[in-house]
């Protein structure tokens, strides 16, 4: 068998086993309506860790997303605000700045050689600090065409409401999904996290490839800001502090070795929807404080660094006894 | 002829790595490129492969002149290259490896299915029937080799330069690379063969070209040489030889080390072990044998299960490398690269490390203390270089193991553990090397010394211990150190190469 898909079992086991006993102990747990806020609750941090998956699978790390998200939502705000422009123009605007914010970090990884938890980290600081330049303050948006966006949804059997957002994640995995796994440029991003000077002599075009997959990060945390914008109705320069952490967090638990080189797109969706799931169990609870979240969050990454760390043992012993 | 390469000359600052070389590639021969470290191997196969642009000469190709400006581009050319360390990547799935960057689409998307018939009918040109949706990584090295070599072939098609390929192969995996390669050479393609093993040379290739200190010394049919006069060529001096197979007989030696019952499960059954002072005990069997692990259990790198060790004072602990330096242990380990030297630190600082090590860090060695004990080693040592506080990183592989050598002699130990101290290293350095083992051991030092190469196992060992399958499976002395009784030894029951 192959064990590069073994942590990717392994999540969904876990995902379905969390399920199964929490539906035991509250079988409204499974019901639409659930899996529908499961959905547009955790849609912006789904989207964030779409593109956070390429990054690590290229070996890399991009900690400016949670930052990014807050200045989406404070610039949106604003430019509505303060101009008549309309929020799809909005949206395209903030796409191509986020997208050239992160195409730049990537240029700047690449070029200099330098590490890109260090660029990022300046990334986030700066991305962070323009949000508070534009506004110190939580600034609502209010828009005729925001509040259509907040209200479309598709009532599902069971009276489960399937937003938007929530929609636009799940599409955003398959995009995803589609990039990593079925293009040359997938290729390549597995390929640098493999090795990079392997991939060069493979014919990887090295600058071109790490600055697609930050410009490619830096675009879905761009969406991600618009999607909490719609979500939460609002810009805050001190919103989603932490987030690109959690994206992390949802990408290991999904499976991906955070050195780079092996994950799967569908794995960083099962560890999203696996955080979620806690979160929504700890409310259903009604008693646990939610601080038990991260606790329970902490103890997976934990499992998922051992497992992992099991896996590459067997596989190497394996490889010595020559199968 | 497939490829002529005339007077080809690439000039480094301070260098003339090639001087006016003449080089000729038939279709369908193998075609052996054999030199010193610095004698312009590897610079001639750069220019080739467009790692390198040559600053003179002309390079014909099937009738055309080319000039390679990239790896990529001399593959467009026609001229394919496999390195000694697997170039492809472990993570990837077989069928990604070898369809990188050629991936069959349709409206951008790879077709995956496609993607693997197109692998397996490529392995199955090589006679492979693999599971090409396994990652590489999954597949032993020699597989891997075979792999690098189909995709090299795939891409290029015309010359495969195949740079030491067999470095890390045992006997049984070299055959069935070598088994390829003929396989190409009858399909027409012209292959270029570096290697050190010059048994391999003479199994495998038609003729050879020789290099020395950038130019070429000979060109000739490899039937029409013998070894002795192949390796004059190489290092352009006489040497007494080479070839060897006398025995040391220096008689028995006072007792100085005993291991007992020494083993780590799943790694090495456990083993006796006795050391004298002064004797050098070799360790032979294959890759996988358990060889480097025995090495690294008696240097306390790798935690015993079972077992003990004693002097002729008292029991020795051995639980780390540091406690097994105190008693006086060394070890030059195999993978010089990543774990006998420190890149980035100059010979001088390589050298006191492990002394400085020792005194704490606390009371630094002084400078003039430093710069004396290094230009005395790289006297002693014959390193060549251009002064001590020069980059270990950018030595030759030879001085390199001179430096690492000379790291453990500052620190005078009684056991010195040598794991494969010639792997990698030119002929010369090769020689001289096994000329310093000799002189340690009349100083009194005791060696443990680890090799594939059989005949310099038996010029160096007064006792030769036999792995197989992770257990010390013979022990030879005296008149039974002969290659054929270790080959046997090693086989077991089926006939050694």
């Amino acid at each position: 068998m192959n064990t590069r898909a073994l942590p990717l079992y392994v999540t969904v086991g876990i995902f379905l086993l969390a399920y199964l006993v929490f539906w035991l102990q509250f079988p409204n747990i499974l019901s639409t309506r659930v899996i529908g806020n499961l959905l547009t609750d955790n849609a912006y941090l789904g989207i964030v860790a779409v593109g956070m998956t390429l990054v690590i699978l290229s070996g890399g790390i991009d900690l400016s997303v949670g930052s990014v998200i807050a200045f989406s939502g404070v610039f949106i705000a604003i430019l509505l605000r303060d101009t008549s422009l309309h929020p799809l123009l909005v949206f395209a605007l903030l796409l191509a700045l986020t997208t050239a914010f992160g195409a730049g970090m990537g240029f700047l990884i690449d070029r200099l050689a330098m590490p890109a938890f260090i660029v990022t980290l300046a990334g986030m600081f700066l991305a962070r600090g323009a949000a508070y330049i534009l506004s110190i303050d939580s600034v609502p948006i209010q828009h005729p065409f925001y509040e259509a966006l907040q209200k479309a949804y598709w009532l599902m059997p069971g009276k489960g409401r399937l937003t938007l957002i929530g929609v636009l994640m799940v599409l955003t995995f398959v995009v995803g999904m589609i990039v990593a796994h079925k293009t040359r440029f997938g290729a390549s991003v597995y390929a640098l996290g493999g090795g990079e000077a392997t991939a060069r002599l493979m014919g990887v075009r090295q600058g071109r490839t790490t600055v697609l997959v930050y410009a490619f990060s830096g675009a879905m945390a761009g969406l991600a800001g618009i999607v909490f914008s719609i979500y939460t109705g609002s810009g805050y320069s001190l919103a989603t502090v932490g987030t690109e952490l959690t994206a992390i967090a949802a990408v290991v638990i999904g499976g991906a070795l955070l050195t780079g080189g092996a994950g799967y797109m569908f794995g960083t969706f099962v560890g999203v929807l696996t955080m979620g799931l806690i979160q929504t169990y700890i409310v259903f609870d009604g008693s646990l404080s939610s601080w038990w979240t991260k606790i329970v969050i902490g103890i997976l990454l934990l499992a998922f660094i051992l497992l992992q760390k099991g896996l590459l043992k067997l596989s190497q012993m394996r490889l010595a006894k020559g199968t | 002829m497939l490829l002529s390469i005339r007077s080809l000359t690439k000039t480094f600052p301070g260098t003339r790595a090639l001087d006016a070389v003449d080089f000729d590639l038939r279709a369908g021969e193998v075609h052996a490129l054999l030199g010193e470290n610095g004698a312009g191997k590897s610079t001639l196969i750069k220019c080739l492969t467009g790692a390198y642009r040559r600053d003179g000469g002309t390079v014909v190709l099937d009738g055309a002149p080319i000039d390679p400006q990239s790896t990529a581009h001399a593959q467009e050319l026609g001229i394919g290259t496999v390195y000694q360390e697997v170039n492809l990547l472990p993570n990837l799935t077989v069928a990604q490896n070898l369809m990188f960057g050629r991936e069959p689409r349709r409206w951008g998307l790879i077709q995956t299915r496609a993607m693997r018939a197109q692998a397996r009918a490529m392995l199955a040109q090589y006679g492979l029937d693999l599971d090409v949706d396994r990652d590489l990584g999954t597949y032993s090295v020699a597989i891997q080799q075979i792999i690098a070599i189909a995709r090299a072939v795939a891409l290029s098609g015309k010359v495969l330069i195949l740079d030491e390929p067999t470095a890390s192969l045992d006997a049984a995996e070299v055959r069935m690379v070598f088994d390829v390669v003929r396989g190409l050479r009858e399909r027409g393609l012209g292959i270029v063969f570096v290697s050190h093993f010059l048994d391999q040379v003479f199994d495998l290739t038609d003729r050879v070209t020789v290099l020395r200190n950038g130019r070429r010394i000979v060109t000739a049919d490899t039937a029409s040489l013998d070894r002795v006069r192949l390796i004059e060529h190489m290092l352009g001096r006489e040497l007494e030889d080479a070839t060897s197979h006398q025995a040391l007989a220096r008689g028995p030696r006072p007792p100085m080390l005993e291991f007992r019952g020494l083993g780590r499960r799943g790694m090495v059954e456990p083993f006796d072990l006795a050391v004298g002072q002064g004797e050098v005990v070799g360790l032979a069997g294959l890759l996988g044998s358990g060889r480097t692990e025995s090495a690294e259990l008696l240097f306390g790198l790798l935690g015993a299960h079972s077992g003990q060790a004693r002097d002729q004072q008292g029991p020795l602990d051995l639980r780390s490398p540091r406690t097994a330096i105190a008693a006086g242990f060394g070890f030059v380990p195999e993978e010089r690269k990543t774990d006998g030297i420190v890149a980035d630190l100059s010979i001088r600082e390589n050298i006191i490390l492990g002394l400085q090590a020792r005194r704490g860090w606390a009371r630094p060695i002084p400078r003039g203390e430093q710069n004396r004990l290094a230009d005395d080693y790289i006297r002693r040592l014959d390193i060549r270089t251009s002064g001590r506080e020069k980059r270990i990183g950018e030595l030759s592989g030879g001085n390199q193991q001179k430096v690492v050598l000379a790291r453990w002699l500052a620190m005078n130990p009684r056991f010195l553990i040598l794991d494969e101290p010639t792997r990698g290293i030119d002929v010369g350095a090769h020689a001289e090397i096994v000329r310093l083992i000799h002189e340690l051991v009349e100083q009194g030092m005791s060696l443990l010394v680890i090799s594939s190469e059989i005949d310099e196992l038996i010029s160096v060992s007064d006792r030769v211990i036999v792995l197989r399958d992770r257990r010390h499976v013979a022990e030879l002395t005296g008149e039974e150190i002969a290659p054929n009784r270790i080959m046997q030894a090693i086989a077991a029951t089926e006939r050694a190469a």
